[in-house]
């Protein structure tokens, strides 16, 4: 066990692992600056292109997106001012109609008013004519008549009553017959 | 490894840093530096530094390569990666003015210990890299560096450390005291604290595999059938502690590059 912790102790003395080899130093140095280069060069500027080249290409995509979202919605816009205008012209085309419906009814109804007046109108004259007509007749009739039977009452011996009565009688039964 | 495996036969050598000091790959040559004796040659660990960077600009570049909107698996798992650091790291904590031109190098320097140090789970390299002081040694230097270069710059040489070493709200005698703390700790052992946590945690973990495999091995094979458990005991345990291992990896990489951040955006700030 001695000769171990000897030996050991021994070593510790030979060989300091702090103490450096001075090949590695610059070995070392000398590899990384070449690594440190060579990443430099062609890593680092690469994998930064690529970050910037996809974070411009995010911000372009959502610049385009907007485009497209704010064209999308003046569409939308546009089309429903162009739905609300046909709405409301169908509105007032269908207002016009009813305007127009009860406007023809209203000059119907005043134009059958007006024949139905007109025809009673003619109806009444053609009536007052016809008595007018009978009445004209009638009385140039009954004149006829009235003369026809004073003459011939004149024309009779009035002084007798009986034969007074007679003309009257006769008079009659002739107007009887006459009808 | 050899020298453990032949002491084997007759009593349990405790692993220790010579486990760490792989020999190179092809002739022994050594030479001295600091009284230390060290290898002369490619190391293991030197090749798994090669290894890493080649790994972590190979997959990147494949996955940032084809920079295409709507990523595919390899290129989701890129940027993923690469916008933890981005953004968790950088922008976070540096601040969104002026953190991009820092991200390549903590972006680099992130995923270059994380693979390093997760070499030593993977089967067949299992050594960190980063147990090696002289590799942790080069990058704590540079990022204090770093850190140091960026402050002058922004505040001039007097106003940087004049920045860094008198806190703000803070007047009278007290500042005696408080000036040569704050230089020393913002100034002189930030790089040291950065390489030895990551260097430590690092040669800590694979000591403790190694102790775990090793004297789990010595417990079965080589002494009295009884112990034979407790050595099974040993390598579950081996298998319990890889796996802490593996958060133990990614945590020092991200304090690593963590405090890599913000050491910088305390260089930076306007206020202290």
């Amino acid at each position: 066990m001695q000769t171990v912790i000897l030996r050991a102790a021994e070593e510790e003395h030979s060989l300091n692992p702090v103490i450096p080899h001075p090949i590695e130093i610059i070995l070392s140095l000398v590899v990384f600056a070449i690594l440190f280069w060579l990443v430099k060069k062609f890593v680092v500027p690469s994998f930064e292109k690529t970050f910037a080249e996809r974070t411009q290409a995010i911000e372009g995509g959502l610049a385009a997106a907007e485009n497209k979202q704010a064209e999308a919605d003046a569409r939308l816009a546009e089309l429903e001012k162009q739905l609300a205008d046909a709405r409301h012209e169908a509105a007032r085309i269908r207002e016009e109609a009813r305007e127009q419906g009860a406007q023809i009814v209203a000059e119907m109804r005043q134009q059958a008013q007006a024949e139905s007046s007109r025809i009673v109108e003619h109806g009444k004259a053609q009536i007052e004519a016809e008595r007018q007509q009978a009445v004209t007749s009638l009385r140039a009739e009954v004149g006829t008549l009235a003369t026809g039977l004073a003459g011939r009452i004149v024309g009779e011996s009035l002084d007798d009553e009986a034969r007074q009565s007679r003309v009257v009688e006769r008079f009659l039964a002739e107007l009887e017959g006459a009808r | 490894m050899s020298t453990i495996g032949m002491s084997l036969k007759s009593e349990f050598t405790p692993p220790g840093p010579a486990d760490f000091n792989l020999p190179p790959i092809g002739p022994d040559r050594t030479f001295e530096f600091l009284g230390q004796e060290m290898y002369l040659g490619v190391t293991k660990p030197m090749l798994q530094l090669l290894l890493a960077a080649g790994l972590v600009f190979g997959f990147f570049y494949l996955a940032s390569r084809k920079r295409a909107m709507v990523p595919g698996k390899l290129q989701f798992v890129g940027e993923q990666a690469y916008g933890f650091v981005r953004n968790s790291m950088g922008r976070d904590i540096i601040g969104s003015h002026d953190f991009m031109r820092f991200v390549p190098y903590l972006f680099a320097l992130f995923f270059f210990i994380l693979v390093n140090n997760v070499f030593a789970t993977i089967p067949g390299i299992q050594f960190p890299t980063f147990s090696r002081s002289g590799m942790v040694y080069g990058l704590a230097l540079l990022s204090w560096v770093i850190y140091n270069a960026v402050g002058i710059k922004k505040h001039g040489f007097v106003g940087y450390f004049k920045h860094q070493s008198v806190p703000a709200g803070v007047g009278g005698p007290i500042l005696l005291l408080l000036v040569p703390l704050e230089f020393l700790s913002n100034i002189v052992v930030r790089p040291v604290t950065l390489a030895l946590r990551l260097f430590a945690n690092m040669f800590a973990g694979h000591l403790l595999l190694i102790l775990f495999a090793l004297g789990g091995e010595y417990l079965v094979l080589e002494m009295a059938i009884q112990y034979a458990p407790v050595g099974i005991l040993a390598w579950l345990l081996f298998i319990a502690i890889a796996f802490l291992e593996l958060l133990v990896q990614f945590l020092q990489a991200y304090v690593f590059v963590l405090l890599n951040a913000m050491y910088i955006s305390g260089a930076v700030s306007e206020e202290h």
